[in-house]
């Protein structure tokens, strides 16, 4: 009964695409911007999100000109910043801190969340699972609208004249509550929730599309030992996403109702200016076990997408199965289940019960396991293979040595008692941008640089790509190794000067050198900038499958239309990872290979699999043995 | 040619997979979940602080928990009728649904009539008495959505295309509605369990 049941389905569905088939030929409207087709909307995204970049990253240059050079005149800024420059020719305080919070809210969820996860998600899953399309196009569509929409939003507080939100990227209330604290927690603030309430809509959307069209429009014999590692971590994002974004939004609608109607989820017996609030029985406390449940998976959010990336194009340069599938896909799925047991340590000294913080840090330093089992990982994919570096192979590389330098320094930060010390210094400030931010951030690259052919059809430049890459690994390391010193001295985060105090000056220099290499590493970005829109037009037309890979996505034309695939779709016969397999002739066996047609390299229990077609009972035919 | 012609290959297995959309509606139902199983958990949270006023629930909504309860039996008489064909017991029974979908929201809105008369603000008070317009306020919103989703079931209905052979959007509405009853029902145990 449920065979037919299902049957019936896929049938209606096959129409159903049949259908688009048809008509795919629309105007510029429907082609390039109400489009439903996965690939466009992927592109979308990708476009967006790097627009995003590149404001989050003017911010933070922005900010880093203070903290480098303290006494500098920024007069020239004015035409810019206009009032935000004192007429000392000073960055405001104020302002200071609505850069860092607005750094923080476009890096964190419009780059590497929706920029990250919405492109690659989006342009690969249907790609390599060989569907001909995500499960629901329209909502796949109305995912990328409520971004936009959401963006705008966000980019409109940006200009306002009590300027942007400034309680940080975390809000916590009180100080996010109320409008009399500071100038960016009045209307600045409220653009930041309703921007944050549409992204959450768009990010639930794209998740149960991407959740829906994993499991149910696999193409024939992609089962999910056969899914390549993007897939899976795809897959796991999606999932958490699903299950911590709607707690972010219970949060913010507290805080809505706290902001504009009165209520006292988060506030209580708060005096300004000697005046009592009415406010009593809140706690914000509350806001912050709520916001640090979504907070934590968020940080898995932003970097699996990444990891995943990473694991494809590892083993495809390396010419090397990846070492240990199962155990990726078993630490991924670690890794999203601990995510979700250990926000408090967020709030180590928010005075929780130690005896709660003791169950939070051991939870904590288990994802350690995890994260180290990746990390081998990679390496022995690394390991005697035929390493070809190109410049998606260098990010990727470069992305393993972030994680490391990063996740280091969280086994320090994931301990109850040394968070006392460094809690809020720049040492968390080093550790969660090398960690999440510069290791996504890598990924990113790494997938922009590997699937750039398939996105437009040609080819980025390489040498450019080498230059990015080495001024952006030493660039992005020279900013943030300095912090962990300043940070272990006890210097804290979001201060807008350490200089008022000689007592307090002695890292200006090592500030200055962070601050040159920001510069530096965000102006190398432009030369991403430019290799990436020159070569989507100028570039050299790409080869069908120029890194030689196995996966599905490289069987499609060159300029694939909606749909994917001209013909049938093709079927799926082993596992992604077939490089340099013993005897074969080639040193990739693509995923569409039956393993009948590769009888020379076939292992024993490959053989096992070959049946009949018809009858899974008839004997087993291999070439040698009738 | 010949030899492709020829050619033996091992059956590529069709992958397990259900109808999206269903699949896709469950995902949206888990979703919902965790927004208010959020609000629950903060609502216990808060409630092991000190100064924690209880809660007194208005006796209509008791009366609502039984209206929706009996939403679902008509649901699924509803249901059990379009399996067999029975199109005119199909309509009764979705149109009841409907009646009793619209009675409840409306007893919900009359609730909090009586939650004002038992001096339970949503704003001003206590934090306890925010939390219950907060969780009844956006289930109601949710039950809206379930009334324009059945409306549109409805019109199917009357336009006979809801029958044995067309029974999706019938099943899809039915989880949903389902899902909205017992979401009442929990939030109406936990805020007994726990005033």
């Amino acid at each position: 009964m449920a065979t037919t049941h299902i049957s019936t389905q896929t049938d209606l569905h096959a129409d159903s695409h049949g259908h688009e088939h048809e008509h795919h030929e629309g105007n510029f409207w429907t082609n390039y911007i109400f489009s439903q087709d996965h690939k466009v909307i992927a592109k979308q995204f990708l476009l967006t999100g790097m627009f995003w970049a590149v404001i989050g990253g003017i911010l933070s240059v922005i900010f880093r000109l203070q903290l480098g050079f303290p006494n500098m005149n920024l007069e020239w800024l004015k035409p810019v910043l206009g009032g935000w420059i004192t007429p000392e020719g000073k960055l405001d305080p104020e302002f200071y801190l609505a850069l860092v919070t607005m750094h923080g809210t476009i890096m964190v969820f419009f780059v590497l969340t929706a920029g990250l996860s919405g492109t690659f998600s989006n342009f690969l899953i249907p790609l390599q699972i060989g569907a001909r399309d995500m499960a629901s196009g329209f909502m796949n569509m109305l995912s990328y609208w409520f971004f936009f929409l959401s963006s705008v939003v966000m980019f409109i507080s940006l200009f306002i004249s009590t300027g942007p939100a400034a309680g940080g990227w975390v809000i916590y209330p009180p100080l996010s509550a109320l409008p009399q604290a500071i100038q960016g927690s009045g209307l600045g603030m409220t653009l930041w929730l309703v921007s944050m309430a549409l992204f959450i809509v768009s990010t639930l959307l794209g998740g149960i599309n991407y959740i829906t069209t994993i499991i149910n429009m696999r193409t024939r014999g992609m089962s999910f030992s056969r899914l390549p590692l993007t897939v899976w971590a795809f897959f796991f994002t999606a999932i958490i996403g699903l299950l911590s974004f709607p707690v972010l939004f219970a949060a913010a609608l507290l805080l809505i109702f706290d902001r504009s109607f009165g209520t006292s989820f988060y506030l209580s017996d708060i005096y300004i200016g000697g005046e009592a609030l009415p406010n009593t029985g809140g706690s914000a406390i509350l806001f912050q076990h709520l916001f640090w449940f979504l907070g934590h998976p968020e940080v898995y959010i932003v970097l699996l997408p990444g990891l995943g990336i990473t694991s494809e194009i590892i083993a495809t340069n390396s010419r090397k199965p990846i070492f240990g599938y199962k155990a990726m896909v078993g630490s991924m799925l670690f890794i999203a289940i601990l995510s979700f047991v250990v926000w408090a340590h967020h709030m180590f000294v928010t005075g929780m019960n130690p005896f709660l913080g003791t169950i939070f840090m051991l939870l904590t330093l288990i994802i350690a396991v995890p994260s180290a089992v990746k990390i081998f990982n990679y390496v022995t994919t690394l390991w005697k293979g035929n390493i070809r570096f190109t410049p998606a192979m260098l990010f990727s590389i470069g992305l393993v040595s972030l994680f490391l330098t990063g996740g280091i320094t969280g086994i320090f930060l994931g301990n109850a008692a040394i968070d006392i010390q460094l809690h809020d210094t720049y040492f968390v400030v080093a550790h969660f941008h090398l960690v999440m931010g510069a290791a996504s951030f890598f990924g990113m690259l790494a997938g922009v640089y590997h699937w750039f052919p398939k996105m437009f059809g040609r080819m980025m430049d390489d040498k450019l790509g080498y230059i990015h890459f080495w001024l952006t690994f030493i660039g992005v390391n020279l900013v943030f190794f300095p912090m962990h010193y300043i940070g272990i001295a006890g210097f804290p985060r979001r201060y807008y000067a350490f200089t008022n105090f000689e007592t307090f000056s002695g890292f200006s220099d090592l500030n200055a050198l962070v601050s040159v290499a920001a510069i530096v590493t965000m102006a190398a970005q432009f030369i991403f900038v430019f290799n990436f829109f020159y070569s989507m037009f100028r570039g050299r037309l790409a080869p069908a499958n120029p890194w030689r890979s196995t996966t599905l996505e490289w069987t499609t034309p060159r300029f694939p239309k909606h749909g994917n695939w001209p013909g049938e779709i093709p079927a799926v016969y082993r596992w992604p990872y077939d490089y340099s397999k013993p005897g074969a002739k080639e040193d990739y066996i693509p995923q569409t290979v039956p393993f009948s047609e590769t009888p020379e390299s076939n292992l024993p229990h490959e053989n096992d699999l070959i049946k009949l077609e018809g009858n899974g009972n008839a004997p087993i035919v291999v070439e040698g043995k009738h | 040619m010949e030899i492709k012609e020829l050619k033996i290959v091992e059956e590529a297995k069709k992958p397990l997979s259900m109808n999206p959309k269903k699949f896709a509606l469950w995902l949206f139902m888990v979703s919902v979940m965790m927004l208010f199983g959020a609000w629950t958990s903060a609502y216990l949270v808060k409630r092991a602080d000190a100064g924690w006023a209880e809660i007194v629930l208005p006796e209509r909504f008791l009366i609502n928990t039984i209206i929706i309860v009996a939403s679902s039996i008509s649901l699924i008489i509803a249901y059990r009728a379009a399996k067999k064909d029975n199109l005119s017991r199909v309509k009764t029974g979705l149109i009841l649904t409907f009646v009793l979908g619209v009675a409840f929201v409306a007893g919900q809105i009359l609730g909090y009539g009586d939650l004002i008369r038992l001096n339970e603000y949503f704003t001003g008070g206590a934090v306890s008495h925010s939390f219950i317009y907060v969780l009844t306020g956006v289930h109601g919103l949710h039950m809206i959505s379930g009334i324009i989703f059945l409306g549109l079931v409805l019109a199917d209905a009357f336009r006979y295309r809801i029958h044995s052979k067309n029974m999706l959007r019938l099943e899809m509405c039915s989880t949903y509605w389902h899902f909205l009853g017992g979401l009442w029902l929990y939030l109406f145990v936990f805020l007994k369990l726990y005033p």
